[in-house]
């Protein structure tokens, strides 16, 4: 296979018609893997060895093996277009682009695990490819390739409903069991899990949550093949990735390339370079979520999970955000802190409040009134935090802030007064009518 | 306005119904059609789109207060969107944000006296690589600037 194979966003015109996608080889893989058994389909997604887009990695041929094989109940598949992670952009590239390569991934998935519908849940500001998605999907029921008429098309006896859902904006339901209160007509308010979604997911059934790009990376599989597919890239994290650029680069967007290409290529090479030729100071690897890179560490970094999980950070969705030198760090992490306070359901303590007291504590950093004791009270709520909550939201706020003081404390220094403010913890800690008057050591 | 639906529309709403396993799920989609044509979700709409669907009101009001895109008061005809997250912040989408509010002279989540123009200041779009991001109503115009943003709200009328 050629080097940074186009295997989810092919070039090629018009490739959201109907027409053009089969002219192209299309449900071809659809009608490959339709005649396997169940178990060689799940085997053969195990083998490609792919990993979940959505951001935590998970291997997608073993959750699938985790459905029940026989179940009383109808058993559905959630495809979850909520992208709204600060930083992604790509699967409304799938939307406009490859929307039948999401229906015919989404068959494969629904044919291996004997499920009943699929749902594609896309976030409500997608207003314009919710339409794109929503014509591919009308063309495929005509084309007869999904819904009843699929069981004449494919010779099998196996149908499947795909229906799309408009979100209404809100980051949450992006979090699995969020999109499944979310969808089932409930406030988006996490699940505690378990019971995991393969056991009681939506209305009660079994189901499968996965991310857009994942499924629409399915038909590759059995184009090339899972010993082919498994070939590509980084060891440990097969593939193509869509990687989003954006920020401080010359030119920024979406770009299928392997899995493990160099940080340092993806900016160069791949997206121009950085802005007015300027030093990097920060680089978020994959969507705001994911502790940050210093530009000082990035020579020789991999883009793949097992690379950066040994720097303590995530490929998550692969939403690259540079920074140039210029930029203010603190106001970026105050920017973060708003978007987690502004986005937590409410339901836990810790995630709640913690987000709520850490853009207060930020906002007085970043007016210059914040103490060097700020920057440690910072640290301490992201660890009350992190761990201690229903979904990985918390974590997913900690995570960044926490890596931000971390690597950039001299940028937090910088701001913060060098005599303690005591007017600004007495600010803090007077809103408490219990608090007890404060001792200051010198 | 009467806060009703006509054939056609219940039958969209009956075809929405059809698409979940249990009526309560077309809440989403049901808000979305009762927005598009009263405006704003208010509490009559509310009381409507529950009689519609067997739900309670405090149901629907809370479904409709979790989501920002429901509007629970009226906004302008044109609603104005501007992103300050990251990506955008980053290209001097927050400087771009402070324009537009000065230009309408409103602020976030507010609407103009002769309900024109609305103004949001709104969360990652996912539109990050066409940083800065300007939004109306449903239509995305990226790498915008400070004059194309001017002469893309001087053409609105
Ligand atoms: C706060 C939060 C937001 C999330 N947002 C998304 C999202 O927008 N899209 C997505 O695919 N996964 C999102 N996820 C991850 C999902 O919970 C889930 O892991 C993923 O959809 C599984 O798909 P995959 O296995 O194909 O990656 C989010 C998780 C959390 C905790
Ligand atoms: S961690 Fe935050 S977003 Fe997640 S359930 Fe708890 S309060 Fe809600
Ligand atoms: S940060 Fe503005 S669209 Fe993503």
């Amino acid at each position: 296979m050629t080097k940074n194979p186009k295997l989810v966003l092919p070039e090629i015109e018009n490739y959201h018609s109907y027409s053009v996608y089969t002219a192209n080889g299309g449900y071809n893989a659809a009608r490959k893997a339709l005649k396997q058994t169940q178990d060689e389909v799940i085997n053969e997604v195990k083998a490609s060895g792919l990993r979940g887009r959505g951001g935590a990695c998970f291997p997608t041929g073993l959750k699938w093996s985790f459905m029940p094989k026989v179940s009383e109940k109808p058993k559905y598949l959630a495809i979850n277009g909520d992208e709204s992670e600060p930083g992604s952009f790509k699967d409304r590239q799938i939307f406009e682009f490859n929307p039948h390569g999401l229906i015919e991934g989404a068959l494969i998935a629904g044919y291996a695990m004997g499920i009943k519908a699929a749902y594609i849940y896309i976030r409500g500001e997608y207003h314009k490819w919710v339409n794109c998605m929503q014509d591919a999907v009308d063309e495929a029921y005509a084309a007869g390739v999904v819904g009843e008429k699929m069981k004449a098309t494919f010779g099998i006896d196996f149908a499947m409903d795909i229906y799309v859902h408009k979100g209404a904006g809100a980051y949450i339901c992006g979090e699995e069991t969020s999109l499944m209160n979310s969808m089932e007509g409930d406030r988006a308010y996490p699940r505690f899990k378990p019971p995991f979604p393969a056991q009681v997911g939506l209305w009660g059934c079994p189901t499968t949550v996965n991310n857009v790009e994942t499924i629409a990376t399915v038909p590759a599989i059995f184009n090339v093949g899972a010993s082919e597919y498994a070939k590509l890239g980084a060891q440990g994290h097969a593939g193509t990735l869509l990687y989003g650029v954006s920020g401080h680069v010359n030119r920024p967007g979406v770009y299928e390339l392997e899995t493990g290409i160099l940080l340092t290529d993806l900016i160069q090479d791949v997206c121009g370079g950085v802005k007015n030729n300027k030093r990097i100071k920060a680089i978020i690897p994959g969507g705001s979520s994911m502790p940050p890179l210093r530009g000082d560490e990035i020579e020789g970094i991999k883009m793949d999970e097992e690379s950066l999980k040994k720097l303590g950070t995530h490929i998550g969705t692969a939403g690259v955000m540079v920074m140039d030198e210029d930029t203010d760090i603190v106001k970026v992490t105050l920017r973060i802190a708003h978007f987690y306070h502004h986005e937590s359901c409410g339901q836990c303590t810790p995630c709640r409040e913690g987000c709520g007291w850490m853009e207060k504590v930020l906002k007085r950093i970043n007016k210059g009134d914040g103490t060097s004791q700020d920057l440690d009270l910072l640290l301490s709520v992201c660890d009350n935090i992190e761990g201690n909550t229903i979904c990985a939201l918390g974590d997913a706020a900690a995570w960044p802030i926490r890596g931000f003081i971390l690597k950039f404390r001299d940028e937090f220094e910088a701001k913060v007064k060098k005599n303690r403010s005591f007017q600004a913890l007495n600010v803090v800690h007077g809103r408490r009518e219990s608090a007890k008057t404060l001792v200051f050591e010198n | 306005m009467e806060i009703k639906f006509n054939e056609s529309e219940l039958a969209e709403v009956q075809m929405h119904i059809d698409k979940y396993p249990i009526k309560k799920s077309a809440i989403m989609p049901v808000l979305w059609m009762a927005q598009k044509k009263f405006g704003y979700i208010s509490k009559e709409v509310m009381m409507f789109v529950g009689e519609l669907l067997d739900l309670p009101y405090s149901h629907v009001y809370g479904v409709a207060t979790f989501y920002t895109m429901y509007f629970k008061k009226p906004m302008g005809r044109h609603h104005v969107q501007v992103c300050t997250n990251v990506s955008c912040m980053l290209l001097k989408g927050d400087e771009l944000f402070d324009s537009v509010s000065q230009r309408l002279g409103i602020k976030h989540n507010e609407c103009d006296a002769e309900g024109k123009f609305s103004l949001e200041e709104v969360e990652c779009m996912g539109a990050c690589g066409g940083a800065p991001l300007l939004v109306i109503n449903e239509d995305f115009y990226e790498n915008v600037d400070i004059d194309k943003v001017n002469s893309i709200l001087d053409s609105l009328n």
